[in-house]
């Protein structure tokens, strides 16, 4: 019994419309069907945290959803979140500058739930960010320079209007 | 591939759903998928037919008529906490959940899928326990109430039949003014508890007690209203020392054993927990509305 369906869903601003057999997890959707690696599976039973997407702007795990249950959504994974090619988004910029990951195993689940995170919460204090990636495990960094990164990223993307009317990069 | 092979059904309607559950074997309800996913990819669970709410209208709202609360089943956690109604309303609601799982988890995990998984640390089961909460579930026959004591039958096992859909639960709502908190021990934040606790009160002017609910969760297979406790609380006025005199019955009550911790620790957090939350319940009514 593999029974399949037809879905459509907008990954990363790009619209995919691909069979899926109904039992494949939205996790191995992503990453087999469609060749983004980056969403990563540390334990596929929604401990990790590894596997988090924004889905409809929420993150989620993405081991615990269907890929049926896409049909018709809007999915960001870590691949979505720099502006190009060649351009880092501020909170990549921080973790790199403030050696946020070391492995980067644990890295693209923390950067699109600090996307939310950091949308919803503005400034946040270091309380609030440690909350905020909680459901996130990271075997290297001790979580201290995550942290320290969150916070930089916070201040970045609040100065970002300022500076992008003075400096226009 | 990890969950086992199933049939999907993603139904738009109740009445499509309570069909489906009358005349499909071995089919499984899929909410928010917090609990059932890790258990399919587990493959703790074969089911023969997944039948997914998520796109069924009309089941996530919060509504609150008078006197109550009222959540329809596939409402997200994360739509209650950050309701103003619910703030309003049924404060302890809040408090309890923030404890639920992390952020990514009740983005997803919804109130009604807490409810029928049925764990027993589950805050909300306890939450549902403490503000003694009624089910409606839907079935081709039509819909009946449940009380929420009465919806525990076993380990893990609500009272509901294989062909029975939980809809909504309503939460009666405490008058403005009343004491409450929600306290629990875990290893890890966003862990189940070990021990969890709701208590609600309300005093008179004078500061003595004249209502109160005592619930712990976490010591058996479904949430335990302190009983004894709660009229032992009439007409005290909350006080530490006396608290630890009246929680000391708690020792006394059944625990589970596992993993996590033996009975007697349990036990023990039985008659700590609750007292703490009784004085943070009674500070909040000296530091707020006193009516
Ligand atoms: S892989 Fe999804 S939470 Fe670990
Ligand atoms: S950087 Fe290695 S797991 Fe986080």
């Amino acid at each position: 019994m593999n029974e399949t369906r037809k879905i459509a869903v907008t990954v990363n601003g790009t619209r995919y419309e691909e069979t899926v057999p109904v039992r494949v997890t939205l996790a191995d959707f992503i990453r087999h069907q469609l060749g983004l690696t980056g969403t990563h599976l540390g334990c596929e039973h929604g401990v990790c945290g590894a596997c988090t997407i924004l889905f409809d702007g929420r993150s989620a795990r993405s081991c615990l959803m269907l890929a049926v249950q896409a049909d018709g959504h809007d999915i960001l994974t870590v691949e979505g979140i720099a502006p190009n090619a060649d351009t880092l988004h501020p909170l990549q910029e921080a973790f790199r500058d403030n050696h946020g990951l070391q492995c980067g195993f644990c890295t693209p689940g923390i950067l699109t739930t600090l996307i939310e995170f950091l949308r919803d919460n503005p400034d946040p204090t270091e309380q609030e960010v440690r909350i905020g990636i909680s459901g996130n495990l990271c075997r290297c960094t001790g979580y201290q320079n995550i942290v320290i990164a969150a916070l930089d990223a916070a201040k970045r993307l609040r100065s970002e209007d300022g500076r992008r009317k003075t400096d226009d990069r | 591939m990890k969950p086992p092979p199933f049939s999907y059904h993603d139904p738009r309607t109740v009445a499509d759903v309570v069909d489906l559950l009358g005349r499909l074997e071995n089919a499984k309800l899929l909410a928010g998928g917090q609990s059932l996913m890790p258990m399919l990819n587990m493959r703790y669970v074969l089911p023969d037919h997944i039948v997914d709410l998520n796109r069924v209208e009309g089941l996530s709202y919060i509504k609150a008529p008078d006197g109550v609360l009222e959540v329809g089943a596939m409402t997200r956690q994360r739509d209650l906490e950050f309701s103003e109604i619910v703030g309003v309303r049924c404060p302890i609601m809040h408090e309890a959940i923030r404890e639920v799982g992390h952020r990514q988890t009740r983005n997803r995990g919804t109130l009604g899928g807490s409810l029928c998984h049925l764990d027993p640390s589950a805050e909300l089961v306890t939450l549902a326990a403490a503000l003694d909460a009624k089910v409606t579930v839907a079935s081709k026959k039509g819909t009946r109430s449940i009380d929420f004591a009465a919806f525990p039958v076993a380990y893990m096992t609500p009272a509901l039949e294989l062909d029975e859909l939980l809809t909504a639960a309503t939460f009666p709502c405490w008058p403005a003014g009343h004491g409450y908190a929600f306290v629990e021990f875990a290893r890890r934040h966003g862990d189940f508890a070990i021990v969890s606790t709701a208590v609600l009160i309300e005093e008179d002017k004078s500061g003595k007690v004249t209502r109160a609910s005592v619930t712990l969760g976490g010591m058996g297979p479904a949430p335990v209203r302190a009983s004894e406790v709660e009229r032992a609380l009439i007409g005290e006025v909350i006080e530490e020392k006396r608290l630890r005199d009246i929680c000391e019955v708690l020792r006394k009550l059944e625990a589970i054993e596992d993993i996590h911790a033996p009975a007697s620790y349990r036990q023990q957090l039985a008659t700590v927990l609750p007292r703490r939350a009784l004085l943070k319940a009674h500070e909040r009514i000296a530091g707020g509305a006193r009516p």
